[in-house]
């Protein structure tokens, strides 16, 4: 573990989650434009975001993308179309809707063009947020093509949904904000697939927002600063493990067909295993992003001021010889 | 730049060369072409016509614009430019601003308008946390500099606490943002297209007195005026004074009394407060020495504090007497006692005889 080791900061792990991830992330085409929370990370590798670039982000070294400006787990890829993640939550739902808006003004002006939506990511206490309910209430009265996609993990840090909300779930909101929605097997690789798949399809013919609720469970800690046991039995957890790990549940299916035996599994997960730790030791041991980087892309060009303050930290930096420079 | 040399402690006069002009230069307004006879809200509008006719991407929302908005801003533009350009949005100050970010990073051409300052508010989560960062928190992968959010600012007579507002220091205390407000009509139709034109997201406070009342020729013509940068609107010696907004109306009829009394005072509009125009205050005030700075929003943190911490550590030297902040009571903006609450002239007038007093 990294972060205990102190060689990161801080992570946040997706346990119980990847076929969410997966199957959401394979039911998309690339010009649709993925607007996430911060447990979505499988979304973002099933596009092509290598383990090299995950661990860059995570070590803030001088491959980042972000620069090293951000903790980990705030990925980015303008390439692979994966908005920067941010902390605040919620904040990227109206985001969404903005962007479904440019999608569904393009494809008047270009028809022949293929089309894009939006799809946005959020957990049941992100739901809780202004944010989740101006967004939904914006894109169905403005009718953007975009899916809204609700990963309902049971927990908001130590906050059971119980705690969240008392109506039924997140998916109950949506025909009250005229909007269609469907509630799914979370943990079921092939049910997400196809759940995100025709909401896509729905989104463009109709030119309107989708809700989709996919029902998991956050298997491990909130993040790193987590430590679940306080606030939920293990046995709970184990139970939930036992009865719906979606990689579990794939790996039996596969095996039931024959598709895969149990030491090509254990080989595939070796092979995976040493390919991460190869990543992070990597990562680890490159520099950090140049000083010059700390000014820059405040604004688009750099103003005055900025240019000013950068000359007085370089000037304290030289006369006080640190050690960073 | 300053040949000066007993400047502040650290001379940074190298560094104030107006690099900060990423539009074009300041226009020569007698060379636009025709003009004709503007007001504020029609200034404006005439700015969003230019831009939606020359940006495709360019839409404009928020709470009231189809009809032509309370103030009439946007009148006529949905007839020009269709529904899916021009359009309501539901009532929520967040979800404009968001949306405005959102169809700015899928690049287009995002004008919001948030219908009173007073309300801006509940956009401050995404104005600060996602608007200032977008850029600088995604490594420049990501930006939404096509958004420009607008709203009415100031004094109007009767609005009392919540459309009196002037909401400038709490956004220029915010890295990433551009925050602009106009004076005037004139310049307005070219800061705002500077702003929407710009590749840095703005927030473009428009004082909403002046939306009738302030009338001027306007250049047909599209032209933009730098951001980032100060007007000098009248060269004087002895005092410098600088406002922004409808403040620059009471500043003038001030140095007007103060010229009666044989003060000569230089009037400067900062037009940009973030990044603003420190040089040009500077300079003026290595000048005169002395320096009166007033604004309608509350004093204590107020955006004069800014401009008088920066003059006094870089013309320490250079002035003659205290600087002065001439600016509303640290209350709530009341109804009734409106007139007494404003930094009116007779107050800027005794603020400019107290700097004198010292000088002689």
């Amino acid at each position: 573990n990294a972060q205990r080791q102190g060689r990161i900061s801080f992570y946040m792990t997706h346990h119980g989650e990847e076929a969410i991830h997966m199957g959401s992330s394979s039911a998309l085409k690339p010009q649709d434009c993925v607007f996430a929370q911060y447990r979505e990370a499988g979304v973002l590798m099933w596009r092509g975001f290598s383990l090299d670039q995950f661990c860059n982000q995570c070590f803030s070294n001088d491959l980042d993308l972000g620069k090293g400006r951000q903790m980990p787990v705030h990925y980015g890829s303008r390439a692979l179309n994966y908005q920067t993640v941010s902390s605040p939550l919620g904040t990227q739902i109206t985001q969404a809707v903005g962007a479904a808006y440019k999608f569904k003004l393009d494809a008047a002006i270009d028809p022949g063009k293929e089309a894009a939506i939006s799809i946005v990511y959020f957990g049941d206490g992100a739901a809780s947020t202004v944010d989740f309910h101006s967004a939904c209430n914006f894109a169905a009265t403005l009718k953007t093509p975009m899916i809204f996609f609700c990963r309902n993990n049971g927990y908001a840090i130590s906050t059971p949904v119980e705690d969240q909300y008392a109506g039924d779930g997140i998916i109950s909101r949506a025909p009250g904000y005229g909007m269609a929605g469907i509630r799914v097997d979370g943990n079921d690789l092939f049910a997400v697939h196809a759940a995100v798949a025709k909401a896509r399809e729905l989104a463009l013919e109709s030119s309107a927002p989708v809700m989709i609720e996919a029902m998991t469970y956050r298997q491990g800690h909130h993040s790193t600063s987590d430590d679940s046991s306080r606030y939920r039995d293990t046995d709970e957890v184990q139970t939930a493990t036992d009865v719906s790990d979606p990689l579990v549940r794939l790996s039996r299916f596969l095996k039931h067909f024959g598709w895969i035996d149990d030491n090509a599994a254990a080989s595939i997960e070796d092979e995976e295993r040493i390919d991460v730790l190869r990543a992070m030791e990597a990562a680890e041991t490159r520099p950090d992003p140049k000083l010059d980087t700390m000014f820059q892309d405040v604004y688009h060009e750099k103003p005055p001021h900025l240019i000013r303050q950068e000359e007085e930290l370089k000037r304290h930096m030289k006369k006080y010889n640190n050690p960073h420079q | 730049s300053s040949s000066s040399s007993s400047s502040s402690y650290v001379d940074h006069s190298h560094l104030y060369n107006n690099t900060y002009h990423p539009q074009a230069p300041e226009p020569n307004y007698t060379d636009l072409g025709p003009t004709t006879k503007l007001n504020l809200f029609t200034a404006i509008n005439s700015a969003m016509q230019t831009a939606m006719k020359t940006d495709p991407t360019a839409i404009m929302f928020g709470e009231d614009v189809a009809f032509g908005g309370v103030f009439r801003c946007s009148q006529d533009l949905r007839e020009e430019f269709g529904e899916g350009r021009v359009f309501n949005t539901p009532l929520s100050e967040n979800g404009i601003a968001g949306m405005a970010i959102g169809y700015a990073s899928a690049g287009g051409t995002a004008i919001g308008e948030i219908q009173f300052g007073d309300y801006i508010f509940p956009a401050f989560d995404q104005i600060v946390n996602e608007m200032a960062k977008f850029r600088f928190r995604s490594g420049n992968q990501w930006n939404c500099g096509g958004v420009t959010l607008r709203t009415p600012v100031g004094a109007v007579g009767h609005g009392a606490l919540y459309h009196s507002q002037s909401p400038e220091a709490y956004l220029a205390h915010t890295p990433g943002i551009v925050v602009v407000m106009p004076r005037g009509p004139r310049c307005a139709k070219g800061l705002l297209l500077s702003s929407i034109r710009s590749k840095d997201p703005v927030v473009f406070l428009e004082p909403k007195i002046l939306y009738r009342s302030a009338v001027e020729e306007v250049p047909d013509a599209d032209y933009q005026i730098p951001l980032g940068k100060a007007e000098i609107l009248r060269l004087g010696t002895d005092v410098t004074i600088v406002g922004w907004g409808t403040q620059l109306r009471t500043l003038q009829i001030a140095a007007d009394l103060a010229a009666k009394e044989g003060v000569s005072c230089e009037i400067i509009d900062l037009r940009t407060l973030l990044p603003w125009d420190a040089e040009c205050i500077i300079e003026s005030v290595k000048k005169t020495g002395k320096l009166v700075v007033s604004h309608e929003a509350p004093l204590t943190c107020g955006f004069g504090a800014e401009v008088v911490a920066t003059l006094q550590a870089e013309c320490f030297f250079h002035l003659e007497a205290p600087i002065q902040r001439v600016c509303g009571y640290d209350t709530p903006f009341g109804l009734v006692f409106e007139k007494h609450y404003l930094p009116d002239e007779k107050k800027n007038l005794d603020a400019i005889r107290r700097v004198m007093e010292f000088s002689l």
